[in-house]
């Protein structure tokens, strides 16, 4: 076995990992909502692109660029409709909503879909790789672990560097006295959940084309998410990368010494991540 | 007709009812200053008035609109800023992202900006990348303060400037004064030291339990007066 080749594989398969998981690290660091759909909805977005593709025969990238919007869309009225209602001092309305919403959106999806798995075609992409000395890596894996670094670069220069994210920043600081600013909390966590939809269906492209999907897969990628962001530190996003890559390594470690201990090691990556840093590798100061 | 204006404005926190019928008015440039005992629901008034507590719209009037039942942006877009009791800076801000958010909801052109607010407190402009809750409680106070003035605010409510500071800062903080009354803007003060309400305001009013128990002009109450209608009558 090479080794080197396995720690790269396992790097960019933390990029797909990071993707999964971004969007429900910003909008738990806006609002400390936990959106326990944030698995489903990216299996909804896989198969808005499959339509796409299928229908309109278009490159699933030029489906992306057409479900990035709808995605916000849906993410903006989702946050602005429902889950808005279910914010307060208690945290469990949020998670028992956005429960029932996965049980919906899984059972939705099988109705109108079917149990059957399916993939997003990306041609020739599928199989070209690169390689350089030894190591081989697939352009696939290459474009997602690139896109992960390109989303979580332009995430932090919003929040950071912008209007909107100070607002965003403000809001989770102090959502009372970001209103005497001006700030309508609702309409700001609105647009933060429409954002992470919009990375969600970057992830659900990378999703649909390098594997096969079906409705029931959802929770699974949910799990992926929650533990890049808890290894990562809760808000941190570039935690959130580090958190996916140390999941991606494990599992392709663990499955290239047993391909039966694969997603088992990356729990256990998790679990020994936990007993050793409780909150991460980048927890924020302030909480 | 008054700038600001409230009419039997009462106010709850669920049941407890913490305002009782409170008239106060605000002419165009003028200070006012609010004084009273813990309790009295000072903080409660200035909450009404900026949005945080919904109220009957009619409640209260800026410019003879009925604002009483707007929310915090909303209010803060009509021109009205607060500084809130305890400062409420942004912890992930910095102290220049502090001053900036302050113009977030309300972008209208007038004397304040970055550039005036540093020129009114110069020891931010040193610190403006420090987080804005690592300086001292007399700068922190500067940057609410200066985060309110952001939105060139027609009306600055400004919530216990003096909490928890040292009498020589305090003198620092009032020293800003005369500047921001210059700029143009009325300014409500809430305060507990009288002698420092007295100073600053052209005139005071005196609450206890949720009502307005004395106003006046400086000039025309004495200190007597003033300390019977803080405390009570009888003590
Ligand atoms: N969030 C709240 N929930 C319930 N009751 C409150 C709340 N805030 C204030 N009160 C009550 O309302 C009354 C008025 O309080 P308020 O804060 O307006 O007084 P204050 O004059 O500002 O006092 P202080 O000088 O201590 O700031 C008090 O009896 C207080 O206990
Ligand atoms: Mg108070």
């Amino acid at each position: 076995m090479n080794w080197a080749d396995t720690i790269l594989q396992g790097i960019l398969l933390g990029g797909l990992y990071a993707l999964f998981a971004a969007g429900l690290s910003l909008v738990f660091g806006i609002m400390r909502l936990v959106n326990l759909a944030h698995g489903d909805l990216i299996v909804l977005a896989a198969y808005l692109i499959l339509v796409l593709v299928d229908t309109l025969h278009l490159n699933p990238f030029v489906a992306l660029v057409i479900a990035m919007p709808i995605m916000f869309g849906v993410g903006w009225l989702l946050q602005a409709y429902v889950l808005n209602r279910t914010l307060g001092p208690d945290i469990l309305p949020p998670l028992l909503v956005t429960f029932g919403l996965s049980v919906v959106l899984q059972n939705g999806l099988l109705q109108a879909y079917s149990a059957d798995s399916r993939r997003i075609p990306s041609g020739y992409l599928d199989t070209a790789s690169i390689s350089i000395g030894s190591l081989h890596a697939g352009v696939m894996p290459l474009l997602t672990f690139v896109s992960a670094v390109a989303v979580i670069l332009i995430l932090n220069r919003l929040l950071y560097a912008t209007e909107l994210g100070r607002a965003f920043r403000a809001t989770s600081d102090d959502a009372v006295t970001a209103g005497l600013m001006g700030i309508q909390p609702h309409r700001t966590f609105a647009i933060a959940t429409g954002i992470a939809m919009t990375i969600v269906a970057v992830a659900a492209l990378y999703l649909g084309t390098r594997s096969n999907f079906d409705p029931t897969i959802g929770p699974a990628r949910l799990i992926y998410a929650f533990e890049a962001v808890i290894m990562g530190g809760l808000g941190s996003l570039w935690g959130t990368l580090i958190g996916g890559i140390i999941l991606g390594m494990a599992q392709t470690i663990g499955g290239a010494i047993n391909p039966e201990w694969q997603i088992l090691a990356g729990h256990i990556a998790f679990v020994l991540v936990l007993l050793f840093r409780p909150r991460g590798f980048f927890p924020r100061a302030v909480d | 007709m008054a700038l600001l204006e409230t009419h039997g404005l009462t106010a709850f926190y669920r049941d407890f009812q913490a305002l009782f019928g409170v008239d106060v008015s605000l002419d165009a440039g003028e200070t006012l200053a609010i004084v009273g005992a813990n309790g009295a629901g000072k903080s409660t008034l200035m909450r009404s008035i900026s949005g945080v507590l919904i109220n009957g719209a009619r409640q209260i009037l800026f410019e003879g609109r009925p604002i009483g039942a707007l929310a915090a942006p909303q209010v803060m877009a009509l021109g009205i800023a607060m500084v809130p009791e305890g400062r409420k800076l942004f912890p992930s801000l910095s102290v220049e992202e502090n001053l900036l958010i302050g113009r977030y909801g309300r972008t209208t052109k007038g004397p304040w900006s970055l550039e005036t607010v540093y020129r009114l407190f110069p020891i931010l402009k040193e610190r403006r990348n420090n987080p804005g809750t690592a300086l001292s409680g007399g700068q922190q106070q500067m940057v609410a303060i200066g985060r309110a003035l952001m939105s060139n605010p027609r009306v600055l409510l400004c919530d216990e400037l003096s909490l928890g500071l040292a009498p020589v800062v305090i003198r620092d903080i009032y020293a800003a004064f005369p500047a921001i009354r210059e700029s143009g803007a009325s300014i409500v003060v809430v305060e507990q030291d009288i002698g420092q309400a007295m100073k600053i305001a052209d005139r005071l009013y005196c609450m206890m339990e949720g009502r307005v128990t004395l106003s006046g002009r400086p000039s025309e109450l004495n200190r007597a007066a003033i300390h019977a209608a803080y405390f009570g009558a009888d003590s």
